[in-house]
């Protein structure tokens, strides 16, 4: 469904961030991006979304197609208009407006006869949000507006979703409420959903693949009960190394693998 | 007592075009983050269009008013495309040489087209005041505050309903969230110039019909800062709120203290009011206070 090939993206003409990745999203999966700070994790959805520009990156090689199209070249506007729809990290709810007025906002690519239907599937999924509706969001708690940042996304009827580390921030509960959605939407809407998670225990369940970036580039995939089960993500990534000994220097230079 | 009820509803009069511009301000400063000095010449412009089209043509009131703000809703949309599409991201100042310099060319243009001399009118609302309570109305004051108020409800009820309106206020919020949710940025910025432009338009003909008109309205932009920074510079309602204080402030004092300063009182009051609100309270009445964390 997506595929990204080969890119290279540039901050301010001068920073290489992302260093010939490649990546490909299968229809009506789950697809984890993990990797450390900095590793080039949101820049990559930046880059498919079409977000760079304002954040002054620039895709200087390769392309990313989705659904045949490409895309690397198109306005974000265009890109929301084809099915691809980014929940940005951060949550970003326009603070001032209302619940719903920030629903409206998120439905804006949709003809205003559909926000009716979409609302109520949105107050489906979230009944907490109906409750709030009248609510202006920026006095939410961080789950809700977490919620209500999914749910705009819902409103554009996306064939696809980027989503930015949407635990960020959460309690652990609410963290696996937020997955619990998250599957639930990839399930019954058969919504294809491209993960970036710095909880990689939670987004290794959840997913059917998954990537691991370490500067800029992918260094490991595969799926995700796979990638749980490699001694190095555990190691690294699930904090799951078992007691050693700061001489044992062959974790180093296993790390070291990883790292250049 | 006469004299205050007399002064309050002048002051009532000017504050709510005082508002109108002070909308149009603030929603070029909340969308595009744009510091327009050219506010007044937005008026001085809708204001001598409709002079123009109800005088040479004999374009019955209603009409030519309406022409007016097509005209200028299109004048907002073009000038942002033209002029300030170019300058998203150069340095403040320089968007500012740029609406001063937008400011003096439309001014220029106005006295090159309809002259310096002052015009007025023809007579559209009657002469024959109203009297309520013993006190004696010009019905164009009465018309003027009933059409700003009318204004502010279509507008605010555009911002509230509109899928259109609440993008615009979307982008004011989180430009980037804004992009990322398909919302044509660019449009929504155009936009907020073509409202602002025709805010100030109806500000314009109506402060028209009541002094007539020559080139000095456009001084009207410049007590459009006073009024921001009381209301505080991004918010709608301290931009409502901070017309009509300033336009009731104004005039209470032009009445009460020229007798005794011997006149002037009147055109200093704002900006004494600027001043002490920067001193006291710097982000006014409603604005939200940016805490800068290093």
């Amino acid at each position: 469904m997506l595929r990204i090939n080969n890119i290279e993206v540039v901050y301010n003409d001068v920073i290489l961030v992302i260093k010939g990745l490649s990546l490909h999203v299968q229809g009506g999966q789950i697809v984890a991006l993990l990797g450390s700070n900095g590793a080039g994790k949101s820049t990559t959805l930046k880059a498919v979304s079409g977000l760079l520009r304002p954040d002054n990156g620039e895709i200087t090689d390769g392309d990313i197609t989705f659904m045949g199209e490409r895309i690397d070249r198109k306005d974000a506007a265009d890109i929301v208009k084809s099915g691809l729809f980014q929940v940005m990290e951060g949550r970003r709810v326009f603070k001032d407006l209302t619940v719903e007025e920030n629903l409206i906002a998120g439905g804006f690519t949709r003809k205003s006869s559909c926000h009716g239907a979409n609302l109520e599937r949105v107050y489906h999924y979230f009944p907490r949000l109906k409750e709030r509706r009248r609510q202006i969001s920026g006095y939410m708690s961080g789950g809700e507006q977490q919620m209500l940042a999914i749910g705009r996304a819902l409103m554009a009827n996306p064939k696809m979703v980027l989503m930015d580390e949407p635990s960020l921030g959460l309690s652990p509960l609410l963290v696996k409420e937020i997955f619990h959605i998250i599957r639930m939407l990839n399930e019954e809407e058969k919504t294809t959903i491209l993960l970036v998670e710095q909880n990689a225990n939670m987004a290794l369940s959840a997913c059917h693949y998954g990537y691991i970036m370490e500067n800029g580039r992918v260094v490991l995939d595969g799926p995700g009960k796979q990638l749980k089960e490699n001694d190095d993500v555990r190691e690294f990534y699930l904090g799951m190394a078992g007691h050693k000994s700061f001489r044992e220097v062959k974790h180093y230079r296993r790390r070291k693998r990883w790292l250049s | 007592m006469n004299l205050f009820l007399q002064l309050l509803i002048t002051g009532i009069v000017i504050g709510s075009i005082y508002a109108l511009l002070a909308l149009g301000f603030t929603l070029i400063y909340k969308a595009t983050d744009v510091v327009n000095f050219a506010q007044g010449e937005l008026l001085l412009v809708g204001a001598y269009i409709c002079l123009h089209t109800t005088v040479s043509y004999n374009v019955p009131f209603l009409a030519s008013f309406a022409l007016t703000l097509v005209f200028t809703f299109l004048m907002g949309f073009f000038i942002e495309k033209i002029f300030l599409r170019r300058m998203i991201g150069e340095p403040v100042i320089s968007i500012i040489m740029l609406t001063i310099g937008l400011s003096s060319v439309m001014r220029a243009l106005v006295i090159i087209v309809w002259g310096t001399d002052t015009r007025t009118f023809p007579e559209v609302f009657s002469q024959v005041p109203v009297v309520v309570f013993g006190l004696s109305i010009s019905r164009v004051y009465l018309y003027s505050i009933f059409a700003v108020a009318i204004f502010l409800g279509l507008f605010s009820l555009f911002f509230k309903k509109s899928k259109i309106g609440v993008a615009m206020r979307a982008v004011a919020c989180d430009q980037q969230a804004a992009l990322s949710m398909g919302i044509d940025v660019k449009r929504i910025f155009a936009l907020s110039w073509a409202i602002a432009a025709v805010v100030s338009a109806v500000g314009g003909i109506f402060l028209g019909n009541i002094n007539g008109i020559n080139t000095s309205l456009s001084h009207f932009g410049l007590k459009v800062f006073p009024v921001v920074i009381l209301g505080g510079l991004d918010s709608i309602v301290g931009a409502i709120v901070g017309g009509l204080l300033i336009g009731i402030l104004e005039n209470l004092a032009g009445g009460y203290l020229d007798p005794l300063v011997g006149g002037g009182a009147k055109e200093l009051f704002p900006f004494v009011i600027m001043v002490l609100v920067l001193m006291i309270k710097p982000y006014g009445l409603f604005g939200t206070v940016k805490v800068e964390k290093v």
